[in-house]
């Protein structure tokens, strides 16, 4: 086994945030510290923060491919998600789909207004035929996400894409794509949507900032759901968060500019990662194909334990991960994108969501697959007892 | 040693586990969440949880939280129901004590390599002369709860810390209050907790109502066979009840001393009527080694109840004095002296 002496934490966690780069930190004091105005004012330090903005939605709509104009800037993923969800005009008894495994950010709010609910496969992939028999000319809205955040999963857009416009072509189209920022190429990905999620925080970017883009398509059938001021077009009330927008633009434009090389790197960590693992530890697998995966997920079933359980261990060695997500008092709950695997509540409980980012390195996977294997020796040794 | 501390979000286990900081100990810091229901109310609420979390930020130990729900549902919340279906008193503490605080919660601190685990009941673990672990009341009697855990053997007590099991509540909150710990005053908990308080008797029948039918019975006099009126539920009546119930003519005080829900039948009589030599026990736990028939014991019915001199039989036990009647489902607790020795339920 690979021992690193002088490390003790490894961050497997970048699905869930990511450390924010430092040339993001850099950006963001300037408009913190120098540049703080209101961005509505008349006067000249308004102007520069307004520019901030301005600019940071060209390197925006560079990025994800659509003009600057369509980037409505918001507090993050799931007000972008709101925004898209319950923004939207439905007319009398049209109907929004939605995929099984959203975010909750999309799924909350598409439940409380009787979506209806498409299923997936084992395999953590939209079923398109089901898919189809939902999708008819009273279809209002479809969103189905870019990339899973838990197993990890591409979706597969295009074929998403040309099934609405098939089927349902008064629809629009959602997509949240916020865990598809890091690894893929989103512009391509997310073409021929109306409507896409971003966030900062997942890419080195702060927490607080996100974008929905919106095409003049949806722009004419979206209403705001924060009402106030004119800000962000008349769809997004309230003072520009200036600082989380030029943060969040430089971590795009960062992330965009290496994407390629951390796709390569990442992706040959993830696979040592999994790889070591599944050799080292009987019985331990991936949930899903490696290959519907997007580069940074390790998504691993332990069998026969818990995983509750085993993150507080791994904790204990300084390795963050996790599962599923945490109820209002802060316990794990099962996870709504397993069962609608239809995964087995005990599969489901042993399962360990891994997620690597641009600053995972090789002696930090080195140190978490030694965790793990110390950490999974010592709950099976204890079960013996 | 590495202590995980059972944390309810209470006065008794915070100062627990400020005990065990200041004893020098790694103490950890846990909050089980047994409940997510609309009665989020009790001991496992989100208020509660974050108490728990702010005390361990004040000792600076670290907090987690355990989702125990399904095994709560399933061990104490569906077996509480189908008592009461039944026409029995359960009593769901004793067995979240049973399953939960002493079943799960254990076995998950030994797979986390915990040496031992605290709480905050008022009870005592001392060794006897021969080593072996024992459940002793606590010092404070008007707060002792080692009723509630006399369903515990010597291995679970083998485990188990209780810290404030030497303390007068006075002195815990005291000490709490000169620690800086935020719940130093927070009142004790009473009700059950997945039933939401509001008006006691209605939440229960509430929470019973959405999960059984129930079903009105005949009140009938005991001697004469009179019958009195109707109660609206037979499902919530429980045996030695007073209140809720139709008057007669004579406007005596009328006790239940008979519950048959298959006949749909409450049996009412005078206090006297409610009298019993003996118990039928089922479930018999013992600390250690079971006690033969004959032993001389005493016999405590409720949490805060007066212990009652009995030699237990084959079927249960025989009380010196004619004592009164328990609904079945009840926990009996079992002592020699002040040592708890084990424990039936009634039936």
């Amino acid at each position: 086994m690979t021992s690193a002496p002088e490390r003790t934490s490894a961050y497997l966690d970048h699905g869930a945030t990511t450390p924010v780069m430092s040339e993001v930190v850099d950006e963001m004091l300037v408009y913190l510290r120098d540049d703080f105005a209101n961005p509505s004012g008349v006067y000249r330090a308004a102007r520069d923060a307004r520019r901030a903005i301005d600019d940071a939605r060209d390197v925006l709509g560079e990025a994800f491919g659509c003009a600057s104009g369509e980037i409505v800037f918001t507090s993050g993923g799931t007000e972008a998600d709101n925004l898209a969800i319950l923004g939207i005009e439905r007319r009398e008894g049209g109907r929004v789909v939605v995929s099984a495994i959203e975010h909750h950010g999309v799924l909350r709010p598409a439940e409380s207004i009787g979506a209806t609910i498409a299923p997936v496969g084992r395999d953590g992939l939209i079923d398109l035929d089901h898919l189809a028999q939902l999708l008819d000319d009273m279809t209002d809205l479809v969103s189905v996400m870019a990339v899973n955040n838990e197993v990890g999963t591409i979706q597969p857009m295009a074929s998403v894409i040309k099934l609405v416009n098939t089927h349902a072509p008064t629809a629009l189209i959602h997509c949240d794509a916020v865990q598809a920022l890091a690894f893929c190429d989103v512009k391509t990905l997310t073409r021929g949507c109306d409507l896409v999620s971003y966030s900062a925080h997942k890419i080195g970017g702060p927490k607080g900032v996100g974008a929905l883009v919106v095409n003049d398509r949806a722009r004419a059938r979206l209403h705001p759901i924060l009402r106030g001021g004119s800000q962000e077009r008349d769809l997004r009330a309230g003072t520009e968060n200036v600082a989380g927008i030029a943060g969040f633009a430089v971590a795009v434009r960062i992330t965009s500019q290496r994407r390629a090389e951390t796709v390569e790197r990442v992706r040959a960590l993830r696979d040592r990662f999994v790889d070591t693992l599944v050799h080292e530890i009987p019985g331990v697998h991936e949930s899903v194909d490696r290959n519907l995966r997007h580069p940074g997920n390790a998504h691993l079933v332990f069998p026969e334990v818990t995983n509750e359980e085993f993150l507080l261990l791994l904790d204990r060695y300084g390795v963050a991960a996790s599962a599923g997500s945490s109820c209002a008092s802060g316990a794990i709950e099962p996870s709504h994108v397993l069962v609608a695997m239809a995964m087995s509540p005990e599969e489901a409980r042993s399962c360990i969501r891994f997620t690597l980012g641009q600053s995972s390195s090789g002696d930090e996977i080195d140190y978490a697959i030694a965790s793990v294997i110390a950490a999974h020796h010592q709950i099976v040794a204890s079960d013996r007892r | 040693m590495r202590i995980l501390v059972a944390m309810s979000g209470g006065v008794d286990s915070s100062v627990a586990a400020a005990l065990l900081v200041d004893g020098g100990h790694e103490v950890v810091g846990a909050t089980m969440k047994l409940w997510g229901g609309a009665g989020d109310s009790g001991c496992c609420s989100v208020a509660d949880v974050t108490d728990a979390r702010r005390v361990c930020d004040r000792l600076g130990i670290d907090h987690h939280v355990f989702n125990f729900t399904e095994v709560f549902n399933e061990m104490v919340v569906d077996p509480y129901v189908e008592a009461h279906r039944r026409g029995e008193t359960p009593n769901p503490c004793v067995e979240c004590n049973r399953h939960l605080k002493f079943d799960a919660f254990i076995a998950r601190a030994e797979r986390l390599g915990f040496d031992s685990v605290a709480t905050g009941h008022h009870a005592r673990v001392e060794r006897d002369a021969d080593g072996r672990s024992q459940l002793v009341r606590g010092h404070d009697r008007a707060k002792d709860q080692s009723y509630v855990l006399s369903i515990l053997g010597s291995d679970q007590l083998d485990y188990l810390l209780l810290p404030v099991g030497t303390m007068e509540k006075s002195q815990v909150r005291a000490f709490a209050e000169q620690r800086g710990l935020i719940t130093f005053a927070k009142p004790d908990s009473q009700d059950v907790c997945f039933i939401a308080s509001r008006t006691k008797g209605l939440g229960r029948a509430q929470f019973l109502g959405e999960r059984i039918d129930l079903h009105p019975a005949r009140v009938v006099e005991s001697a004469s066979g009179a019958e009195h009126g109707e109660v609206a539920a037979v499902e919530l009546v429980t045996i030695g009840q007073r209140r809720g119930l139709p008057t007669d003519s004579s406007m005596r005080p009328r006790y239940v001393i008979d519950v048959d829900v298959n006949k749909r039948v409450v049996t009412v009589g005078d206090r006297e009527e409610l009298m019993v030599l003996g118990l039928r026990l089922s479930n018999r736990t013992w600390v250690h080694e079971p006690r033969v028939s004959g032993t001389r014991v005493l016999a405590q019915m409720s949490a805060h109840g007066a212990a009652r001199k009995a030699t237990l039989d084959d079927e249960g036990l025989t009380f010196d004095e004619p004592s009164r009647k328990i609904a079945r489902g009840q926990i009996v607790a079992l002592y020699e002296e002040h040592c708890v020795v084990g424990s039936g339920v009634v039936c």
